[in-house]
């Protein structure tokens, strides 16, 4: 197929004697939303930093669609990855705290600046058009989110459905061809969820970006992915439509356990609603 | 209080952002030239450190403030600057290229020191860069062919190209230059990219990273910016003092400059300039009262290190912002009167940290 934008192949990663991740393979097409699901643990963010090149795979290998076709993720080095084209937001929200949003969305555009160090000493005049251009650049990406009255406030004193927002702009800002969004509802409320399903949408649809995230809010995952990866302990459990996953017995039992736990469960819960 | 209303790009990007801007900084260049006509030879001398002292801070803040990595040996860049400006001056090349030349060669030894850098981080950075200050000390001691040694070495006067700076005044003009100068290089710098890798790569490394920041490249290029103009300030301080020897770029020196940039407020350019204004007005404050003290306290010998002491302790629990950030925090209570509240500047709590880079 032509239309891989990413490639994992038989992907392991171990630390000392965990195994994160055992062998789990799976392709992100262009223009589609991808999501990684699975409990706590299952290596679902492993996956994200092998893809931004945090740790490398022990075995297995991650190849993308470069600009000369596919190439395989282990030859760059991590700085290389934004330039790529993938950019990503964490966790736990990684935003440079005592700087402004402006000028986090500014950092988010460093892989575009050519500038050299001694026409940025005397600041010429390229250098001027290139921070006027930059902020043109940026100023879409607050418009489309909505950040325009977070513009020039310390990052220091926003609240945490701000920074999220702020996090996704960032990388937004680098232009990317694939955007990997590690939990982009976790710590918002349903407004603020509901407004993230509309922008990755916004997102896929307008700015045609492809997007790889982990998630665990199964409405939001289903109103917005196209496909859905399972992952549990390391390993994949099932891949296809969000229907399909949600359906599948092997997911099923990572989340609920088996049939005969919840048969078990349900003989107790009736013994003590008797007793009652 | 004054509201900017943004309505072109370039107002963002102006290092005067408003006419406020304009008025104070042209006083203050105003009062700088016509400074040797109305402070006395004294007071002039002292205002040169400052200005000495200043370029060293500017250097130090770059790496400590807006890299986030801390330097405990800057001394000996300082004193690389001063001891190349002292030899080649002595053969006869003219002042401007020495002070190039000081520059450059600091900034190399800054690259150097700065491999280290790459891979220790915090306290540990702290004492690689608190051991390379002791072996360049000892080299400045041991290399008696080009330092002098111990014995010292006499620095000449600033020629450049055949104008001689022979008087307090004329060097002070040469001092107050190089600084503009440098103030405006690292000013230009931190409105760049490069100064605002530098603030990502102190703020979040592993973000940096993913947002595409060669981490490895741009640290490295933070120590040698600011081992550069630690270089230069050391080339002026060596004009000024006019005699070097190891002992005067020794851990206390660099324990001062650390001491400067922290009480400045870190993260500040304004901050350097007033951790020098301290660090120079401080010993003159303390010589001033000492007659008015009772002379168990007033002669006590180790008085200006205990004094130093309990203000640097002062500042780190109350004033973490250093003297520019309490300065901010004055002028808000003017702008705002009477509405200035206490827990304005207070840091609300970071949020729990994603995994570090090792």
């Amino acid at each position: 197929m032509s239309d891989i934008l990413l490639s994992a192949k038989n992907l392991t990663v171990r630390f000392g004697g965990v195994l994160a991740v055992n062998n789990v393979s799976f392709d992100v097409r262009q223009g589609e939303v991808f999501t990684l699901i699975g409990p706590n643990g299952a290596g679902k963010t492993t996956v994200f930093n092998l893809i931004s090149r945090i740790y490398t795979p022990t075995e297995g290998e991650i190849t993308y669609l470069g600009p000369q076709g596919m190439i395989p993720l282990s030859s760059q080095p991590p700085h290389k990855i934004a330039s790529l084209g993938i950019a990503r937001t964490f966790q736990n929200i990684e935003l440079f705290e005592h700087a402004t949003v402006l000028q986090n969305l500014l950092i988010g555009r460093h892989t575009h600046h050519r500038s050299s160090l001694f026409s940025e000493v005397f600041f010429s005049g390229k250098v001027r058009q290139a921070e006027i251009d930059a902020r043109e650049k940026v100023e879409h990406v607050i418009e489309l989110l909505d950040l325009q009255h977070h513009r020039d406030s310390m990052v220091a004193g926003l609240p945490y459905g701000v920074r999220k927002v702020v996090e996704l702009a960032r990388a937004l800002c680098t232009e990317p061809k694939l955007l990997l969004l590690d939990e982009p509802s976790s710590g918002l409320n349903v407004e603020e969820t509901d407004d993230m399903a509309f922008w990755i949408h916004d997102i896929k649809n307008e700015l045609g970006i492809t997007v790889l995230m982990v998630e665990h809010d199964m409405s939001l995952v289903s109103k917005v992915s196209d496909r859905v990866l399972a992952m549990n302990q390391g390993e994949v459990l099932a891949t296809g439509t969000p229907r399909e996953v949600q359906t599948d017995a092997a997911v099923i039992e990572a989340y609920l356990g088996s049939v005969d736990d919840v048969s078990s469960l349900r003989r107790d819960a009736a013994k003590t609603e008797v007793r009652a | 209080m004054r509201f900017i209303f943004k309505t072109d790009y370039g107002q963002d990007i102006n290092l005067a952002k408003h006419g406020g801007h304009v008025f104070w900084y042209s006083a203050l260049c105003l009062l700088l030239v016509a400074a040797p006509w109305v402070f006395s030879e004294y007071l002039l001398a002292q205002l040169t450190f400052i200005l000495i002292y200043s370029v060293v801070g500017l250097g130090l803040m770059v790496l400590a403030g807006f890299t986030g990595l801390f330097s405990i040996g800057h001394a000996a860049f300082l004193g690389v600057g001063a001891y190349t400006q002292a030899v080649f001056t002595g053969m006869g090349v003219p002042f401007p290229i020495a002070l190039a030349l000081a520059g450059a060669l600091s900034a190399a030894v800054g690259v150097v020191v700065g491999l280290p850098a790459l891979r220790v981080k915090g306290i540990y950075l702290g004492i690689a860069t608190l051991s390379f200050g002791f072996i360049v000390e000892e080299v400045f001691a041991r290399w008696e062919s080009v330092t002098g040694g111990n014995a010292g070495k006499t620095v000449g006067q600033v020629n450049i190209f055949g104008w001689v700076a022979d008087t307090g005044a004329s060097f002070y003009f040469v001092c107050l230059v190089v600084t503009v100068v440098c103030t405006l290089a690292v000013l230009n710098l931190l409105r760049s990219p490069t100064g605002r890798a530098f603030v990502a790569i102190r703020d979040s490394e592993i973000s940096a990273q993913s947002m595409g920041i060669h981490l490895a490249y741009y640290k490295t290029l933070s120590f040698a910016i600011s081992a550069a103009l630690a270089g230069i300030g050391g080339a002026l301080y060596a004009h000024q003092i006019r005699f070097l020897s190891p002992d005067q770029f020794n851990i206390i020196q660099s324990i001062d400059l650390l001491l400067m940039v922290v009480i400045g407020g870190l993260g500040f350019i304004h901050g350097a300039f007033m951790g020098a204004i301290f660090l120079i007005g401080l010993p003159q404050a303390i010589s001033s009262v000492k007659e008015f003290l009772p002379s168990a306290i007033g002669q006590a010998p180790g008085l200006k290190a205990v004094i130093y002491g309990a203000v640097l302790i002062g500042f780190v629990l109350y004033e973490p912002m250093g003297l520019y950030g309490r300065w901010l925090k004055i002028r808000t209570w003017f702008q705002l009167f009477p509405f200035y509240r206490k827990g304005m500047f207070k840091r609300q709590k970071s949020f729990q940290k994603s995994d570090r880079l090792k």
